[in-house]
């Protein structure tokens, strides 16, 4: 019987098999930041132990660094803790740390495929859920809690049992204004914010395999809200040329031998899979979310459900989001009055995300109600961004490019949505608070946040849109 | 390191019947910039727990002291959402030893037997009866007996089998944890390098 993708990179780094236990797999690269790493180095330095590898991990702040004046001290004490804590541990075990005025700062999981640190067939981790983002090069990755992060560095393994593995494949065609957020969206309203868990899954078919590699890390990091432990897509020309000159990308001899063992990473065509999902990309639309978990989702210019079209075990969850929401059941979302707009995080942060907010936005005027927060995933995005004029397009519209961090997606720095204000936001959840004490959150693509941004109100992309 | 050891825990519990409580939920991000374990407890649930003048909410479950015990009885799909530790950490400082719910998210579960909580699935039969039996009457008790993967309603005799993979379920009857294991087999490790070293 054939291997799946992910069956051939798992078994690959398969250190051993406890019976009846899970199995100790090999961590090729673990990302760090301030958040979820402090109390890991605390404990190593408890039990007297060292850093294994230090070569294999890199740290940077995201979580709750200001996104603006970054050059000044972080004004808020713990935040500041946090991230001088993370620094000196860093620096303390020889690992590599990007702080806030280095070149390569940003949110992990921008950082990390950028620079060509993440590769296809690698296993990746980190502390944070959206670890699956770097699946779409091909690795595994996923998310871990501290105590397993305290485990890979003091052993460069973690102790999991293998997950079950499914496959969602989507064909056909996207339409226009439709893109790889509104895809994953799509998905997640489908199967539900537990539909994958338990598994690992694996992206497939034309309309993933035409996506770009930006476009394809939108969708894996978007496994964890249906539950999944990872998602991940099989690396193709697209990757290769993704990856080839970027900074830590194999060159040379090397590269050629990369690309041999990368060629091989796919799905076998007997592989089997304990799920399967099809979907058709024509049956797509821009999605918005309108309730408090991920899986709630509706085509843009649908009304949200009335409650005899929930399942029976979902209806007090349904109350309860739309209550928290101030939204009443079979109502229209287009032109609901919004005030905030977010732009950013490890799901919509990159330089492609940007270049579609801008293009839409340009020669356009930002509505006067909306104050818009557009925050670039890294350094090196928002360079790009400058250099390729759009900041000036951005400015002209009414609009400012902060700096890098993970801002309004948690709300960990000063970036938060007031109580009971409602933001169109391209980051990755919509809960409870999620932005702010209070804060309803409306999850979208970036043009479905600019065409809001333009329109004061909730609007379909579509409409002004050639 | 060694944590508590978990044998037969019998004890009322403390129910949150709500559907997809995550770890936003559990434990809201802006308490999340401690750099130690100690203290999350205090804010747990805290959005739920209390208003915006950090008054107690009268109508949320914690607040009421006729709920206690070490058993958290949960809604559906438990623990989803981020990876956070933290959430783990709040559960286990406020006193719980073990949550059961008709489903709980992969981290959150993974994250809960790695700080001594037992994190156990049981059936939404099951699951209904809990709560029902516990709107009842409060005090009624429920039987977690970890050697013999069983847990039992006390009122009503009803019992289930739960699934946890012997290693596992060692390591919280001992409290054992994974990284004392993985510090002993650092050998292996090291030689499980040197070969794939060779095959790439």
């Amino acid at each position: 019987m054939g291997k799946t993708l992910f069956d051939k990179i798992w078994d690959a780094h398969l250190v051993s098999q406890i019976q009846d236990g899970p199995n100790v797999i090999y961590i090729d690269k673990q990302f760090i930041h301030e958040v979820t790493s402090p109390q890991a180095f605390a404990g190593l330095e408890k039990r007297g132990v060292s850093v294994f590898r230090p070569e294999k991990h890199v740290a940077t702040p995201d979580h709750n660094v200001p996104t603006l004046d970054q050059h000044l001290p972080i004004r808020d004490e713990l935040s500041k803790t946090q991230v001088e804590t993370l620094e000196r541990n860093a620096k303390k075990h020889g690992i590599t740390y990007y702080g806030l005025n280095h070149e390569y700062q940003g949110v992990v999981h921008v950082v990390g495929p950028e620079l060509g640190i993440t590769q296809p067939g690698m296993t990746i981790v980190c502390g944070d859920s959206h670890t699956s983002t770097h699946g779409a090069l091909g690795a595994v990755a996923f998310g871990i809690g501290t105590s397993e992060v305290e485990m890979v560095l003091v052993s460069q393994c973690i102790m999991q049992p293998k997950p079950k593995k499914m496959r969602i494949t989507v064909d056909g065609n996207l339409a226009k204004g439709v893109g790889a957020k509104d895809i994953i969206l799509y998905i997640i309203a489908q199967i539900s914010a537990s539909g994958g868990t338990g598994y690992f899954i694996e992206f497939a078919g034309s309309a993933i395999s035409s996506q770009s590699m930006e476009a394809r890390m939108t969708i894996c990091n978007m496994s964890i809200e249906c539950g999944a432990r990872g998602g991940m897509i099989a690396p193709d020309q697209t990757t290769f040329d993704y990856i080839q000159g970027r900074k830590f990308a194999p060159q040379g001899k090397e590269w050629e031998k990369a690309l041999v063992q990368w060629k091989t990473l796919y799905s076998d065509s007997d592989a089997v899979f304990d799920k399967e999902y099809r979907f058709d990309a024509a049956d797509i639309e821009p999605m918005i979310t309108y309730g408090t978990n991920p899986g709630m989702g509706i085509k843009i210019s649908a009304n949200i459900p009335v409650e005899s079209m929930i399942e029976e075990s979902n209806k007090v969850t349904f109350r309860k989001s739309l209550e928290y929401m101030g939204l009443d059941a079979g109502q229209k979302l287009i032109g609901k009055k919004v005030n905030y707009v977010f732009v950013g995080s490890c799901t919509n942060g990159r330089i492609e995300d940007l270049r579609l907010f801008t293009q839409f936005v340009k020669g356009k005027k930002k509505a006067d109600n909306i104050i818009a927060w557009i925050v670039p995933g890294s350094k090196l995005v928002e360079k790009q961004a400058k250099e390729e004029g759009l900041v000036e397009i951005l400015e002209a519209a009414g609009f400012q490019l902060r700096q890098p961090g993970c801002s309004a997606c948690l709300a960990m720095n000063d970036d938060k949505i007031p109580a009971n204000e409602y933001c169109v936001a391209t980051s990755n959840r919509n809960f409870e608070g999620r932005q702010g004490p209070g804060s309803r959150t409306f999850l979208a693509s970036p043009l479905v946040a600019a065409a809001t941004a333009i329109a004061g109100v909730i609007a379909d992309p579509r409409d002004s849109m050639n | 390191m060694s944590r508590d050891k978990l044998n037969i825990i019998h004890s009322s519990c403390v129910p949150v019947p709500i559907e997809n409580v995550d770890t936003d939920q559990i434990i809201p991000a802006r308490f999340l910039k401690a750099t130690t374990r100690d203290g999350f407890g205090e804010n747990l649930f805290r959005d739920w727990r209390y208003d915006k003048s950090n008054k107690p909410i009268a109508s949320f479950i914690l607040n009421n002291s006729v709920y206690k015990g070490s058993i958290l009885v949960a809604g559906k799909n438990f623990g989803s959402g981020s990876s956070r530790e933290h959430a783990a950490w709040a559960v286990y400082d406020y006193g719980f030893r073990v949550v059961v719910s008709s489903f709980i998210a992969d981290i959150f579960r993974n994250n809960s037997m790695n700080n001594g909580i037992l994190p156990i699935v049981v059936s939404e039969g099951f699951l209904s009866e809990a709560f029902a039996e516990i709107e009842k009457n409060p005090e009624v008790k429920i039987k977690v007996n970890l050697p013999a993967q069983t847990i039992q309603i006390d009122s009503t005799g009803r019992e289930e089998k739960f699934e946890i993979n012997s290693y596992k379920k060692e390591c919280l009857m001992n409290g054992y944890d994974d990284i004392d294991y993985l510090l002993n087999i650092r050998p292996q490790i090291e030689e499980f390098e040197k070969i794939s070293a060779k095959i790439a």
